[in-house]
């Protein structure tokens, strides 16, 4: 039988990467960029998060760390690092109307690449005396839970043993989600992502809602890539850890149909299916199959929206094409 | 005030002449982050990496295997991006291709006769593959399914359905993979020719890249799928069958992902690993897109990046650095290429009159 | 109604196009409030241009207005809403999966956070003021056409906005649908709004207007109040008189004319349901030029889309004549076909459609390939062949003189009347039985457009059915042996083109045939 209050925070911890990827890509989406790059900005998002805390640790030289600084460079410096993807995104696919596919697929493969770069060269290239990036004492702020959540039973096991980050998570998705369904910026947001043209008659920055939404959208996705390692992994860089989490994270926003405080359930659920083969006996073989389980199940839920045709379960009338107001 | 308009044409030694400069000037920012990252003299690393490609006969021969196999995948995207159909599924058709012509080796390797075991390794890589394309083709075509999101999701169905498989066939038992298949008798292996181990490869690759040429250009079907990719009402008004036309189409470009996914089994590889196709699904976006989908031009843009990435290898071999840095460069390169686009599709005006009447 | 407040004051307004079409010229326009104002005029004749310059789409080369007295510069929609101007735009501007209420306040700068019940309390305010019946909560991809042009207008009231301009806006309505936009249309002006209505249809004119002004060819020909003129000279200050063109027209063979194409009782529904041609029926004979004559939109689209197969029809018959002269009538019929089929069975069918380079013709291949599109798949080989296309555009451009750098230059670099040589040298080069053309003129100089007169005329002299559907009557009435009228996808009567005169075909484009426009 399945252990279900073990098996709950397994899949939060697996889902919350996600619920951070398909939150920002649905912001991204909302405003009619189709952001293929997602899994290369959580790369950068981790990476950028491991490169500012363990330049902090190092420079501590055996001190203990302080609590607030520990937390705050690897955050400021994620969220740094995916301020700058977004904007390469946005100036190339908005300010110089590049094709979206292609663009988000470079914004991948360099992204994917710049994480194991630096997360296989730091100790080289700062010559430090360790070796490998275990950035321990970072991770132990970031996976602090309350204190009485232990002696609670089931239920802080349940609700209550997860580092900060987890419930970033869930607060930015229904966050994410009062500001699209129920105000005037999230109004014009979808707007702009269903028809360009008629929000742009109707006195709306265009350019700058694609800018606004896709740069926020890649700072949430870039601190998923930080809970993966900060708090997930311990923070122990391994290459290509992260693995597909990204396009995961992508059939999570098809999967919602665009909605994240959905995605806040979705996310455990996909999290949960990820890791299913652990908690059913089953043959190391088929339990691979089992994690093909998050994508058809996808696959049959844009098939069938799109069967269905119901509009309000389509993905955004415009996503993946450039506006260009031309002479009116 | 500025003001952008497209333009009407640019003659094609400007529109090259942009693209080039773009690519240098993308080498010359490359070159500062190199060193920036690493403290090393640009000049000695854009040598090693030359030596990388070119450095001995071996290394050649890696990269044109390499460029082949690049090339081909560009090649089977190739039809479906000229029908604007956004074919990202590139890399789960070449899995289902690998999957197809491993599980022949395997299950069939010894009972056939070696040249009757290739051909059948070879009409399995095609079906599955047009298979795996296939599907989100009919939904398009049925349904208007988005074919976008339904051919990313089909490459990790594929990845999963491969990692089982190695499990099942992996030896020995728990090591995880499947290691070469039929070492010692070498069947279903693709003959080398004149004692190359990879000419085969590139010989049926430079065909292939001709025949997809004449196809696309020449024939009856390349003329609807371009109708088709321009003006799906044009398709209407001469009585091409749109629906019919993707499915087609998309059968192809499967077929030819299939194809690839042959060559790194029975040619390359020998083995089958959920990361065979090692990216080159979405790498051959990028090579065809960056090639304006002609199937010529790509053999320079397919050269392009399989040289970035085996020059920037021999960098992180060289100064101990990690491989990765090869996909930084590559990257840095093309969001050049892909911003000079614009330069070439548009016109910016600076005027300073009448400011806000034809913003 | 007797001290009229003046609202709008333009003067000597003038545009001009690309640097050589103009669109309108030195035009002088008032606007009062506490009126219905009708723009009529012919298609081209400016009317959208010179209300576009006032809702801040365009700004005019020169000219000025003013507002209330004041003079104004209007450079954007942002400045015309300023000073209380709304446009409804024949192509509403709604986002589809917003309800109206969402569409209402899209794009207002108003304090305070979103209260869309709020807005839906303000919506049912205006709709109970005027008469209109929205539902706030409702998504406007389960609207009619006639809902969503209410949401526009609601939408621009809810702006305060009291100098509204509609563009046509009863092409997209049906005649109850139409009363009822009177209707408001009327409370509004009652309430003190100035309403300027841009139509052709002079029945619509009588009924809702007070005052007129005709615009022809971009100028201001004169106007009048409506309740002491007639429609009859309405039609003649919209048509003006009767120009000579000297286009060719040589005498049809009667010897040799036979029926060609026999269309009988045929109905045809658009996407959204709504009648676009109601129980047509005519003929066209071999040898003769047919012109179709009506206010766009009335459903030539259809009518030739159909007969292309292209168009499902609801019902009715369309048959092709092959051959009438044995002992039995040799009859083909063509509904249910596609293209293909319809070649299939031996009938060359070439059509001309309206939309160039959008469906006759794709814009991003050159000439050679332009020039196979019909004529691909001939032949057994699986690959094209290039040579006869090729031959088929030199020979086109040498004999119609096209203007290209050669026959392997994108025909999206040619301008409108290259174009449309090309189209129309592609059609007429598959030596047709039935030629369709619609608006084949459109856009083209003086020149270009004779060149087409003499290859229809010269098509005719092969025994061709030609098909003219057109926009210009004085072409029509020098053109075509026999001329169709239809007005609201009927068909209002069958004139000969030798006989008649403009004022009867435009009294029967706009004639009030059986209580509908």
């Amino acid at each position: 039988m399945l252990d279900v209050v073990s098996f709950i925070p397994r899949a939060v911890a697996q889902g919350v990467p996600l619920l951070y990827g398909s939150t920002g890509e649905i912001v991204t989406e909302k405003s009619g960029n189709l952001n293929l790059g997602i899994p290369g900005v959580m790369y950068v998002g981790a990476i950028c998060g491991v490169i500012g805390s363990f330049l902090y640790e190092r420079s501590l030289n055996g001190a203990p760390i302080n609590a607030a600084l520990g937390l705050l460079i690897p955050v400021v410096c994620c969220l740094i690092g995916s301020l700058l993807m977004g904007l390469l995104y946005c100036f190339l696919t908005v300010t110089l109307r590049a094709n979206q596919n292609v663009t988000g697929l470079a914004m991948t493969t360099f992204g994917v690449g710049f994480g194991n770069f630096f997360g296989g060269s730091l100790i080289k290239l700062t010559g430090a005396q360790v070796p490998s990036i275990a950035l321990s004492a970072t991770s132990n702020l970031f996976r602090r839970s309350l204190p009485f959540a232990a002696k609670l039973g089931w239920f802080g096991k349940v609700f209550l043993s997860y580092g900060f980050l987890a419930y970033i998570a869930f607060v930015l998705a229904f966050a994410a989600s009062y500001v699209l369904e129920h105000t005037r910026v999230g109004l014009q947001l979808r707007a702009v992502g269903e028809d360009p043209a008629t929000a742009d008659a109707a006195g709306i920055n265009i350019a700058r809602y694609k800018y606004i939404a896709t740069c926020l959208g890649c700072m949430i996705a870039g601190l998923g890539g930080l809970y993966y390692v900060m708090d997930y992994a311990n923070g122990v860089w391994s290459n290509d850890a992260f693995g597909d989490r990204g396009w995961l994270a992508l059939a999570l926003v098809i999967f919602t149909i665009w909605r994240p405080k959905v995605s806040a359930v979705a996310s455990v659920l996909f999290g949960g299916l990820y890791i299913l083969y652990v908690f059913i006996p089953s043959g190391p073989a088929v339990k691979e199959l089992y994690k093909m389980l998050p994508y058809v199940v996808t696959i049959i839920v844009l098939v069938l929206s799109s069967l269905r045709n119901q509009r309000e379960n389509q993905p955004p009338e415009s996503l993946g094409l450039p506006y260009f107001r031309e002479n009116r | 005030m500025i003001h952008i308009t497209k333009r009407k044409e640019m003659p094609l030694w400007q529109s090259l002449s942009v693209r080039l400069g773009a690519i240098l000037v993308a080498i010359v920012v490359c070159g500062f982050i190199t060193t920036i990252t690493t403290g090393l003299n640009p000049i000695s690393v854009y040598a090693t990496m030359f030596k990388g490609a070119f450095g001995t006969p071996r290394k050649i021969w890696i990269l044109l295997q390499e460029i082949a196999i690049l090339l081909c995948v560009a090649l089977a995207l190739t039809p479906a991006f000229r029908m604007k159909f956004w074919n990202l599924g590139g890399e789960g058709q070449i899995l289902a291709g690998s999957l197809a012509s491993a599980a022949c080796m395997i299950c069939l390797g010894g009972k056939l006769p070696n040249a009757l075991l290739i051909l059948l390794m070879l009409v399995c890589s095609l079906v599955a593959g047009a298979v795996w394309a296939g599907i989100p083709a009919v939904a398009k075509a049925r349904w208007n399914t988005n074919e976008t999101l339904f051919t990313l999701m089909m490459n990790y169905v594929a990845t999963q359905l491969v990692a089982y498989f190695v499990i099942v066939w992996e030896v020995p038992k728990g090591s995880g993979n499947i290691g070469i298949i039929n070492q010692a008798t070498e069947a279903g292996w693709l003959p080398q020719i004149a004692g190359f181990k990879y000419l085969l490869n590139i010989l049926l690759v430079a065909v292939l890249t001709v025949v997809m040429h004449l196809y696309l250009s020449y024939s009856k079907h390349g003329y609807e799928i371009s109708v088709v990719g321009e003006s799906t009402n044009t398709a209407r008004y001469v009585g091409i069958k749109v629906d019919r036309v993707i499915v087609r189409t998309l059968l192809l470009s499967g077929a030819v992902c299939g194809f690839a996914g042959f060559l790194l089994v029975a040619g390359t590889n020998h083995t089958l690993t959920t990361t065979i196709a090692g990216g080159r699904g979405f790498t051959a976006v990028m090579v065809a897109w960056l090639a304006k989908f002609n199937p010529l031009v790509m053999i320079a843009s397919s050269f392009l990046l399989v040289f970035m990435d085996s020059g920037a290898g021999e960098i992180s071999t060289a100064y101990g650095l990690n491989h990765s840095f090869g996909d930084i460069l590559t990257g840095i390169i093309l969001f050049f290429i892909i911003g000079c686009e614009f330069f070439i599709a548009y016109q910016v005006h600076f005027d300073k009159k009448e400011g806000g009447h034809d913003a | 109604m007797t001290d009229r407040q003046l609202a709008v004051r333009m003067r000597g307004i003038t545009k001009v196009f690309a640097g050589k079409v103009v669109a309108n010229k030195d035009v002088d326009l008032d606007i009062y409030r506490g009126e219905v104002l009708a723009l009529l005029g012919e298609n081209g004749s400016g009317k959208t241009t010179l209300m576009n310059m006032l809702s801040g789409i365009y700004f005019p080369d020169s000219g000025h207005i003013e507002i209330d007295g004041k003079p104004v510069v209007i450079a954007s929609p942002k400045d015309a809403f300023d000073h209380g101007i709304g446009m409804i735009h024949q192509h509403f501007k709604l986002v589809n999966v917003f309800t109206a209420a969402e569409n209402i306040v899209l794009g207002l700068k108003e304090e305070g956070r979103l209260d869309l019940a709020k807005a839906a309390e303000r919506i049912r305010q205006i709709c109970d003021t005027y008469g209109f019946d929205v539902d706030p909560n409702q998504k406007v991809y389960d609207m009619s056409v006639s809902q969503k042009q209410t949401v526009e207008i609601v939408k621009l009231l809810y702006r305060g906005a009291d100098i509204l301009i509609l563009d046509e806006p009863t092409a997209v309505l049906t005649p109850q649908e139409t009363d009822k936009l009177f209707a408001v249309l009327r409370n509004m002006r009652d309430d003190g709004k100035a309403i300027i209505i841009i139509t052709h249809k002079l029945n619509e004119v009588k009924e809702l207007s007070d005052r007129v002004v005709v615009l022809r060819k971009g100028e201001n020909v004169g106007e009048m109040i409506t309740a002491e003129s007639t429609t009859q000279e309405m039609t003649n200050m919209m048509v003006g008189r009767q120009v000579t063109l000297n286009i060719d027209r040589p005498p049809v063979e009667m010897d040799y004319r036979m029926e060609r194409i026999r269309v009988k009782n045929l109905t045809v529904k658009n996407h959204d349901g709504i009648v676009k041609l109601d129980d047509v029926s005519f003929t066209a004979y071999t040898g003769e030029i047919l012109g179709i004559a009506g206010i766009s939109g009335s459903g030539q689209k259809e009518l030739l889309e159909a007969i292309a197969g292209l168009q499902p029809v609801e019902s009715g018959s369309i048959e092709y004549v092959v051959d009438a002269t044995g002992e039995k009538e040799e009859v083909e019929q063509l509904i249910g076909m596609d293209p293909i089929k319809i070649a299939q069975m031996g009938v060359v069918l070439s059509f001309v459609p309206e939309d160039r380079l959008g469906m006759g013709l794709v814009a991003d291949m050159d000439l050679t390939d332009n020039m196979m599109l019909r004529s691909f798949r001939d032949g057994a080989s699986p690959f094209t062949d290039r040579k006869a296309p090729r031959h088929l555009a030199e020979l086109v451009v040498d004999e119609l003189e096209v203007n290209t750098p050669g026959v392997s230059t994108p025909v999206r670099r040619l301008s409108g009347g290259n174009v449309q040589k090309v189209l129309v040298g592609r059609e007429i080069a598959a030596a047709p039985t039935v030629l369709l053309s619609a608006y084949a003129v459109r856009g083209l100089d003086v020149n270009s457009s004779y060149l087409i007169y003499d290859l229809l005329n010269r098509q005719k002299g092969n025994g061709v059915a030609v098909v003219y559907v057109g926009e210009d009557l004085d072409v029509l009435l020098e053109l075509c042996d026999r001329i169709l009228v239809l007005c609201g996808g009927k068909v209002s009567g069958v004139v000969d083109g030798r006989t008649t005169n403009k004022n009867e075909v435009g009294l029967m484009m706009t004639k009030l045939g059986g209580g509908e426009a």
